[in-house]
């Protein structure tokens, strides 16, 4: 009874998503012009000639380097992020004993406290055990900011394993450390995944940890050489577009990927 | 029966279903981790969350520039930012930049949560192009932004009978709308995700039983969609008021706080002081006053709104 059309709504929902995906096109379209056609013509045209040197001048600039690093930090924070979750939240939802509740809810407090509260110890903190300005100083606090929503999703996850099966595992005599790598992590696939491609996204666009606790250009990440890049070349705007484009670039193909992942990340991050 | 007697004789093999039964003390069993398996994780944020919470505390009533060792000044920090006349505009400017995101985002979002929220294909198709800006990084959609906005390049020069001179970001109105604008564009997708799902938990049959008393879709919408949806209104509301005291990337590189402190909200005045004029005693005073603002009107609002009396939902029914 829900299907039947309806027009104004549909209407509503077109604007959005012109005003969605317009910007997005015009970035797009200006990629593949040249400056001084992009320029004469205005954003909104239509491309009349096609050039890829916007890309090769954005790498070129440093892009790769950037790139190196901000898959450095990427995979950093996911693998932190794998190793402490999993036997976190296996403790979270099995363990009888009162401490582990607390954690629980020292976690979920966690998830109140934003980036910004703490950036001044965390600064003092990596300046005084001389991380400053290396990738592994941005990794750890990254890392550490994506734990409560990783241990809230991944925790729903493995409440959903049937407690007949831990049954049957004690019934064999095994250990919770064989329980663990046997049945838990086997059958919380779909939360593990879910978890590194969350943290991954919000490793990969991070800004406020490199932004200060790096410096130097052998350490700068994507985002921060987007910064960057406009600061220093905000005139050449397909040059510019090019290279946020490429920023993007492999996030949409991990949306094409991993969409499903992705979309329950996010609600994961919003709905509890 | 006899379950439950081989369960008490031999506590190892208890693994009965802990969902809502209250965990029995001392009855930790072989078969279960010991909370020793969250140590871990727990010192790592700790460490990294915890800890920094209560040294920002401690650091406001310091004085530190970076180099050397905190020294302690009592109350100064705090005397002089209560005189900081940029400060105080930082906080109305942030609450203002909260109120016009909820006034912007939340109307829109329910209605594109709820449309989305329909099982037709296309509605599925515009859902996941809706989704991306969510993927960009804050510094891609604003450096994005900037150049679409740029006044000779951009989108305002083109379109001079909507925009007039195009120099959208010259004057604090034109740069407080771009913000909120910008703002909206990024954040509409998330709060949509959060209304989708939770339109879909609606159950049918309230809308079956509605439309046989002959109540249209408008009426379907203000009597049954709005009202079940409570709950996920609060929690978006709450997360956009967060998420707005601690808007600091687009704010850095759209309007770098201009024209002038224009659009210097709390966060970016903290940044300022902080990492800017190396005064790391007041910023970490001014971080402190945003983790309170923020607790306290996200307490208010679940107060106000009787969130935490109201368990479910779906009472009622």
């Amino acid at each position: 009874m829900k299907t039947r059309p309806n027009y104004l709504a549909g209407a509503g929902a077109f604007i959005w998503l012109a005003i969605v995906a317009v910007p997005l096109y015009v970035m797009l379209s200006a990629t593949f012009q040249t400056r001084a056609e992009f320029g004469d013509n205005g954003p909104l045209s239509f491309p009349s000639s096609f050039t890829l040197q916007n890309y090769v001048d954005a790498i070129s600039s440093g892009f790769g380097r950037y790139f190196l690093n901000t898959v450095i930090v990427t995979l950093g924070v996911v693998g932190l992020v794998l190793l402490l979750v999993p036997p976190l939240s296996y403790a979270i939802v099995r363990s009888q004993s009162r401490a582990a509740t607390a954690i629980f809810r020292l976690f979920l407090l966690g998830l109140a406290i934003p980036a910004q509260a703490v950036i001044v110890p965390v600064f003092y903190l990596i300046n005084t055990v001389g991380l400053y300005d290396n990738l592994l100083g941005v990794i750890l606090p990254t890392a550490a900011f994506a734990l409560p929503i990783c241990t809230i999703i991944l925790s729903g996850t493995m409440r959903d394993i049937t407690p007949d099966l831990y049954e049957a595992m004690a019934m064999d005599g095994a250990s919770p450390a064989r329980a663990f790598l046997r049945l838990v992590l086997p059958l919380s696939k779909g939360g593990l995944s879910t978890i590194a491609v969350f943290s991954a996204l919000q490793a990969w666009n991070g800004f406020l940890f490199p932004l200060i606790l790096t410096q130097s250009e052998s350490t700068r990440v994507v985002t921060l050489g987007l910064f960057n890049f406009q600061t220093q070349f905000g005139i050449n705007i397909p040059g510019l577009l090019a290279a946020v484009t490429l920023s993007m670039v492999p996030v949409l193909l991990a949306y094409l990927f991993a969409r499903r992942a992705l979309v329950q990340g996010l609600m994961g991050a919003g709905g509890k | 029966m006899t379950t439950t007697l081989a369960n008490r004789r031999r506590p190892e093999r208890a693994g009965g279903p802990e969902k809502g039964r209250p965990a029995r003390r001392g009855g930790s069993s072989s078969s279960r981790p010991g909370f020793v398996w969250a140590l871990p994780a727990t010192i790592f944020f700790g460490l990294f969350a915890l800890v920094p919470l209560v040294a920002v505390a401690v650091l406001s009533f310091t004085s530190w520039s970076g180099l050397g060792d905190p020294k302690f000044v009592g109350l100064k920090n705090w005397e002089a930012l209560f005189e900081d006349p940029v400060m105080l505009q930082s906080l109305w400017l942030s609450l203002l930049f909260i109120a016009l995101g909820i006034i912007t985002q939340t109307p829109l979002s329910i209605l594109l949560g709820v449309w989305a929220a329909g099982n037709q294909k296309n509605r599925a198709i515009l859902s996941a192009i809706y989704f991306v800006p969510l993927l960009l990084s804050s510094a891609a959609i604003s450096v994005l932004w900037r150049a679409l906005l740029d006044p000779n390049f951009g989108i305002p020069g083109q379109l001079s009978w909507l925009f007039g001179d195009g120099n959208l970001l010259g004057t604090q109105t034109g740069a407080i709308a771009v913000l909120i604008f910008v703002g909206m564009w990024q954040f509409t997708p998330f709060h949509t995700l959060i209304y989708q799902g939770a339109a879909r938990q609606i159950p049918p049959v309230l809308y079956q039983a509605a439309s046989i008393d002959g109540a249209g879709t408008v009426r379907q919408f203000f009597s049954i969609t709005l009202p079940q949806l409570k709950n996920s209104i609060i929690t978006s509301v709450i997360l956009m008021v967060v998420g707005g005291l601690t808007t600091f990337e687009t704010v850095l590189i759209l309007t770098n706080g201009g024209p002038g402190t224009g659009t210097t909200i709390t966060a970016f005045h903290m940044y300022q002081e902080a990492f800017r004029r190396f005064d790391f005693g007041t910023g970490s005073a001014i971080a402190l006053v945003l983790v309170v603002i923020s607790t306290a009107i996200s307490f208010a609002v679940v107060r106000v709104s009787g969130y935490d009396k109201m368990r479910s939902s779906m009472e009622g029914l």
